[in-house]
């Protein structure tokens, strides 16, 4: 037997803490196993390839003469705004599917491993942003196909993308925090959902803001998800980053430190 | 820092767990010695699972202590979990991914550089029998190769302490012998295994130690010879030749042996053997009246016995809520 030769108990070299470098290591290799379920389940990536297609079409002309007279004139202000709703609604399927892994117990593995604790957490979140990358391309794409031709080039839509794939991935810690305390996937997805709309409807992204009443404003206007709208569009079409990028980084930032934390503790008690 | 190096790989004082109002372990006593396999027998629900995954550090213990080679589990988990393996009651692996894939992960978890972690993979595939399932995903697995896996991978990090947690619940009796044999061969390389079942034969073939726990506590502890001694006596089984003798018989064993005889079927006579040296007498006294015998045998108590006794219930009496 090639377990031959353990090492007694009392021989071994051990730490009670994990250090920075295992976590990020840990986290990867969660982060791997988390893509290779998604390439053994393809199906999982219905949503990020048909939401951005519907949603871009729908939108745009739905609102289009109304918002902003034409459908020309209106794609550079709604396909960032699709964009971010599209990849946040992503980011809410990433607590369910949580929800739906840790019911599965291999999570009861994990919890009895010397391994960091966020890292089955951390690492699920980063794999998903995948599905983010994915939706997002899609949204670019359809926006091209439509007519929208950014003026910033494939340089600031490229940036515009990873800023909205690195906000997504911090706002998933919301829903997965409601992924670790909740009973199960349905009421994770009702939960969700409650957070989702006033987040992304309640925002820049599909109407102008000065068409709002004053009280509705200034929700939109402290709502993270608006500067990372106007941040987008500021990156696609005029190539610059300014005040709403920084305010969305750390928006994003908020979410994560208040977010992450709460979310590895509930995971700890309960999973 | 510092080791109790008491040659115990599992201590546990007056552990409690509360589920709600149901005291799921009640005060659990434990000391396994290191390199021994130390059974957990106890019916449905009597805390089995409770305790080992306070052991394993997934539940929080709500009153006493518990140690792993001497670190506590709850101080010290992190350590805890670097010296044990668990193998939970169900399976606690990916369905989705194939079995390569599910021990690569796990040991990449545990540190391995990439080639490494699939040279151990395959070299776990091989010892376990599953090499050439390797590829395939484990919905396209049996039960048994389910729980091989499950174990394979709690082997990785060549754990000086492996917990089993009922592993041949639902096996086929051939699959089940695999595992014993695997079981055995995990010791002789050095590991204690900590191991719950129901199945009273199980822990009678396999465990050094056996703690009986019911409701939450440990009912009677030894060695399977001990805890049969506590029931008591082996029973003594004369057949004889012809059933004319029968009566007769009857009369001379109970003046013999000084206790209550019963012919079950018409030649055979069952009475309880208190004394071993008597029995010479009753076959010298038997002999001398004629009376041919058949056959002679005694039965030690099983542990079937010892357990209905001990809990003063059938096994199978009571639903479960904490396992």
């Amino acid at each position: 037997m090639t377990t031959a030769d353990i090492v007694p108990g009392a021989a071994r070299e051990l730490r009670n803490h994990t250090s920075l470098r295992q976590t990020l290591r840990n986290s990867l290799t969660m982060a791997y196993r988390g893509l290779l379920k998604v390439r053994r389940t393809p199906e999982q990536l219905f949503d990020v390839t048909l939401q951005p297609i519907l949603f871009t079409l729908m939108f745009t002309y739905i609102f289009g003469g109304a918002i902003a007279g034409n459908v020309t004139n209106y794609l550079p202000l709604i396909i960032p705004g699709i964009l971010v709703q599209t990849v946040i609604t992503a980011s809410l399927v990433t607590g369910v599917q949580l929800r739906e892994d840790m019911d599965k117990g291999v999570f009861d593995r994990f919890k009895s491993l010397p391994i960091a604790r966020i890292a089955p957490l951390a690492g699920a979140l980063l794999a998903d942003t995948v599905r983010y990358a994915i939706a997002t391309t899609l949204t670019f794409a359809m926006g091209y196909v439509l007519g929208y031709r950014p003026g910033a080039g494939i340089g600031g839509v490229s940036a515009g993308g990873l800023l909205v794939i690195v906000f997504a991935w911090c706002i998933s810690w919301i829903f997965a925090f409601f992924g670790v305390i909740a009973r199960s996937a349905s009421s994770v997805q009702g939960i969700s959902l409650i957070i989702l709309f006033p987040l992304t409807f309640l925002s820049n992204a599909f109407v102008p803001v000065d068409t709002l009443p004053g009280w509705l404003r200034t929700f939109v206007s402290l709502n993270p998800v608006s500067h990372v709208v106007t941040a987008i569009r500021q990156l696609a079409n005029q190539g610059s980053v300014g005040r709403d990028f920084w305010l969305s980084i750390l928006g994003a930032v908020v979410v994560v430190a208040i977010f992450a934390p709460l979310t590895v503790r509930a995971y700890m008690r309960n999973a | 820092m510092q080791h109790s190096d008491t040659g115990l790989a599992v201590e546990t004082r007056e552990l409690v767990k509360v589920f709600g109002d149901n005291r799921a372990v009640d005060g659990v006593d434990l000391a396994v010695p290191t390199g021994s396999i130390y059974g957990v027998l106890g019916p449905n629900g009597a805390g089995k699972s409770t305790v080992i995954n306070m052991l394993a550090t997934l539940l929080r213990p709500d009153g006493g202590t518990a140690t792993v080679f001497g670190h506590d589990v709850q101080h010290e988990a992190q350590i805890v979990r670097q010296l044990i393996g668990l193998t939970g009651q169900s399976a606690t692996l990916d369905e989705k991914l194939s079995a390569i894939e599910n021990l690569v992960i796990f040991a990449r978890l545990l540190g391995l550089g990439r080639s490494e972690a699939r040279r151990k993979a395959a070299e776990l595939l091989d010892e376990f029998g599953l090499a050439e399932a390797g590829k395939r995903t484990l919905e396209k697995f049996s039960g048994g190769m389910r729980r091989r896996l499950d174990l394979a991978a709690s082997l990785i990090a060549q754990p000086p302490l492996v917990f089993l947690d009922e592993p041949t619940t639902g096996l086929d009796p051939r699959t089940r012998i695999q595992m014993w044999t695997t079981i055995r061969r995990l010791v002789s390389s050095g590991s204690t295994i900590l191991l719950t079942t129901q199945y009273l034969d199980e822990a009678d073939q396999l465990a050094d130690r056996i703690a009986v726990i019911d409701h939450g506590r440990v009912a009677a502890e030894g060695t399977p010879e001990e805890l049969k001694a506590k029931v008591g006596v082996a029973t003594l089984h004369l057949r004889l030749a012809a059933d004319k003798d029968t009566s007769e018989a009857v009369r001379i064993v109970q003046e013999v042996l000084k206790v209550k005889a019963l012919a079950s079927e018409p030649t055979l006579i069952t009475a309880p053997m208190a004394d071993p040296e008597r029995v010479t007498d009753l076959l010298i006294a038997l002999r001398g009246v004629d009376i041919r015998l058949a056959g002679v045998s005694t039965q030690e108590p099983t542990l079937d016995e010892v357990f209905l006794t001990l809990t003063g219930n059938p096994k199978q009496a009571e639903e479960g809520s904490a396992e």
